[in-house]
């Protein structure tokens, strides 16, 4: 192994398969809860894209880390009113199947 | 960084295991509750990922705001609404499963395409600023990053009411500002829940 450091196309390799598993995610599962998760994993496939970036090619004015702090933040926020949401879901339809929210299916 | 080559990569390999091992447990285990502590681990290994690019303000943020706090809330969201509830089968489970692994694949296939294929100019060698990268952060937050962050703050503020606004039960009896009585038709009941009968 003669590299100078670990190459980029690695860090892109491990996102995207981090975010195609999100989207499996997203796409199949019946639990509300489990959704959600796999929303923040794709959000953390983005965050380490935009990171790995931000140090191969722009490492002066690392703005990638500028725009990872950001992505928690509205990550933070969406997970909070997300999960709120579900909440109220719950409450109304005493179920967090995803398949038995159907009400605006036309 | 000053750690020596071999050691990045064996801490590159063994994070990024961690990462999609833990993510495909998350999405495929059966307990939620596993699932929850395995987001746990998939979210500090990428904190550990972000300490490897030499981030280490976004390593801690990531560290407090993740682990700390969503997966805390995730948590507590299981908690709320665990019920052991048998699930409804559906006829087609099969084809959709067909269909969203293969887009899943098919989309997979296409990003490490563009991955390996593509050309990146990659500037100057990596981590030249090392541990000044926090202080570029906080000059980028308070000089041409200012609106977006007083965006975020106002931003954070109405998911916060809206999240104390969407999950709140009780119910005051009376209006604030009229003092009039509230008309508790209006409110939904717990004992009588909502649109349950239509599926």
């Amino acid at each position: 192994m003669n590299l100078e450091s670990i190459p980029l196309q690695a860090f892109l390799i491990v996102s995207s398969a981090l975010f195609c598993i999100g989207i499996w995610g997203l796409l199949n599962s019946r639990n509300a809860v489990r959704v959600l998760m796999s929303i923040e994993l794709m959000l953390n496939a983005v965050n380490i894209n935009l990171m790995a970036f931000s140090s191969y090619v722009d490492n002066n004015l690392i703005q990638g880390q500028v725009f990872t702090i950001f992505v928690i933040t509205v990550a933070a926020a969406e997970a909070a009113v997300g999960l709120a949401i579900l909440l109220s879901l719950y409450r109304n339809r005493v179920t967090v199947d995803m398949e038995s929210f159907n009400l605006l299916k036309w | 960084m000053s750690i020596a080559i071999t050691t990045q990569f064996i801490c590159f390999t063994v994070l990024s295991l961690v990462v999609i091992i833990g993510a495909l447990g998350v999405v495929l285990l059966e307990s939620i509750v596993y699932s929850a502590f395995l987001l746990g681990g998939v979210f500090m290994s990428v904190a550990g990922l972000y300490l490897l690019l030499n981030a280490s303000f976004v390593a801690a943020a990531q560290v407090l705001v993740y682990v700390g706090a969503v997966n805390v809330l995730i948590i507590f969201a299981i908690m709320l609404v665990n019920k052991k509830e048998d699930l409804k089968p559906i006829n087609d489970i099969k084809s959709r499963r067909v269909i969203s692994t293969s887009i899943c694949l098919t989309l997979l296939s296409l990003l490490i395409r563009v991955d390996l294929t593509n050309v990146w100019s990659l500037s100057s060698p990596q981590n030249s600023i090392g541990e000044e990268s926090t202080i570029r952060i906080g000059e980028h937050l308070f000089s041409d990053y200012l609106l977006p962050f007083e965006v975020a703050s106002v931003l954070l503020l109405m998911a916060m009411i809206g999240a104390i606004v969407l999950a709140r039960r009780d119910v005051m009896s009376k209006d604030i500002s009229t003092g009039l009585p509230v008309d508790q038709e209006l409110i939904e009941k717990a004992s009588e829940p909502l649109l349950t009968n239509k599926n």
